[in-house]
């Protein structure tokens, strides 16, 4: 595993993240673990009602050392920079590496979804990303992963007896042959090493 | 290597390249990752095997072809979606287009009407619906017949009046609308104040001299050029001073006409056109 999670550090360039349930826990335990100045951008789709407003993005961005955002429209995608899918918005990846906003309709429920978010990145980035699947209720997701896996991509999904909820890990694990799976702690550690 | 996406890519480029020539919808210049997810769910839903298969179905049947423009420009939306921007439209906007004899207002990218009828209220709360005209156009002639119709099902309206209080609404939501049958119809007096018709904002040129602009959540299917020239179209569309409300995450930042407005408020990205701008 260390093997390949050490080539990870020089072969990718964005690390996608899908959470639902348990996701403020999740992401304030293993973001503050990306250092300051980074060379992977990181993409996350946390579901939350869509008048959830932007608590979360600044609480984050408060406890982290790499800068933490909502999206925004037609926003060029950074090293080393944190971006929030807003609530109510769908946060897809386009050629060029920017990113773009949708309001249609939701998937598997979700608005923003995960399988948006890790479909579209996959096609940008291809096998230089990194798609991982945290604590959460629902399947949104898995098909997403299976993209990545599909082109080349890794795929981590956090270890579900680590979990709050564990279905959504279950589900993505069930449907996608997965690179790794790690206990949360873990998957912290992994991101401070895609650093310098 | 060559992969299915890179083939997709084409397809699509090609099925576009197809609408345009053939029916004159220019898709061609829409940001790539959705118009790419609706082409994806119009080929499921359908049944067709590949993208060139609906390239080669809508040339030659206008039918299939109107299905899929269904589907490539339905815009989702909602009735007062966004409280906060409603707040700040009665409270920092209305005020200064008080002073105006007559207010002309643009709502492009109506889709099926629900946020035109959102404004019109918030026009008669402030006592200047009497005063204003308000065009509403959208490039989905279906979606246009829904929003001139006004007519939205029940179990939505219960969603729409939480937003309408939290938008500041001063009455009972109730008195906007009649209901019948599981469906709430959008008063008469609302509907005479409205324009409704077809406007391509791709394709089309200037709609008038405006005193206020609503496009929110439209040009995020844009590309940045596209964006960048429906931008250009809607500042010379406002007269000076006048308006412009984009969707709380859409930006003029990325603009070249960006110098051409001042943020009248950041947060609900609603701007105002400079008075010296051309």
């Amino acid at each position: 595993m260390s093997e390949s999670i050490e080539n990870a550090r020089t072969l990718h360039e964005c690390i996608a993240i899908g959470v639902s349930a348990g996701g403020f826990r999740a992401l304030s335990a293993i973001l503050p673990k990306l250092p300051q100045r980074g060379r992977v951008a990181v993409l996350i789709v946390q579901h939350t009602r869509a008048d959830a407003g932007d608590f979360l993005a600044r609480h984050l961005d408060g406890i982290c050392q790499a800068p933490v955002k909502h999206a925004e429209d037609k926003e060029p995608i950074l090293p080393g920079t944190v971006y929030i899918a807003p609530p109510g918005y769908h946060m897809l990846v386009e050629q060029g590496k920017s990113l773009s906003l949708s309001v249609d309709e939701p998937e598997h429920f979700a608005r923003p979804s995960i399988d948006a978010l890790f479909e579209s990145a996959s096609d940008v980035y291809r096998e230089k990303l990194i798609g991982i699947i945290l604590t959460g209720a629902g399947t949104d997701g898995s098909l997403g992963l299976k993209r990545v896996k599909e082109n080349g991509g890794l795929t981590i999904v956090q270890d579900p007896k680590t979990a709050d909820m564990d279905f959504l890990p279950k589900s993505a694990i069930l449907a996608v042959s997965v690179d790794y799976i790690l206990p949360l702690d873990a998957i912290g550690g992994f991101l401070s090493k895609m650093g310098s | 290597m060559e992969t299915t996406t890179d083939v997709e890519r084409i397809e699509i480029q090609l099925l576009l390249e197809a609408v345009y020539r053939r029916y004159g919808y220019d898709f061609r210049s829409y940001a790539e990752a959705s118009i790419t997810r609706r082409i994806h769910r119009h080929r499921n839903l359908n049944g067709y095997r590949s993208i060139s298969d609906i390239q080669h179905v809508i040339l030659h049947d206008r039918e299939a072809f109107l299905r899929l423009l269904h589907d490539l420009s339905i815009s989702v939306t909602e009735m007062f979606r966004d409280p906060p921007f409603y707040c700040s439209l009665r409270k920092c906007v209305l005020p200064k287009l008080k002073e105006l004899p007559f207010i002309r207002i643009w709502l492009a990218g109506c889709a099926t009407g629900e946020e035109v009828y959102s404004v019109a209220i918030l026009f008669q709360e402030e006592g200047l619906l009497d005063r204003v005209q308000i065009y509403a156009t959208d490039i989905n002639e279906s979606a246009i017949d829904k929003a001139r119709q006004g007519i939205y099902p029940l179990e939505q309206i219960q969603e729409y009046t939480r937003n309408y209080h939290k938008a500041g609404g001063k009455s009972a939501f109730g008195e906007y609308y009649t209901a019948r049958y599981g469906h709430a119809a959008m008063q008469a007096f609302l509907k005479q104040h409205i324009l409704f018709s077809h406007h391509n904002l791709v394709t089309d040129g200037s709609f008038g001299e405006m005193h206020l602009i609503v496009c929110r959540n439209v040009l995020i299917y844009f590309s940045k050029e596209l964006q960048d020239r429906v931008l250009h179209l809607f500042c010379e569309s406002l007269i000076e001073d006048g308006f412009l409300c984009l969707g709380s995450k859409e930006t003029l930042r990325y603009s070249t006409c960006s110098t051409q407005f001042q943020e009248w408020d950041p947060h609900e990205r609603i701007y105002r056109k400079r008075s010296n701008a051309s």
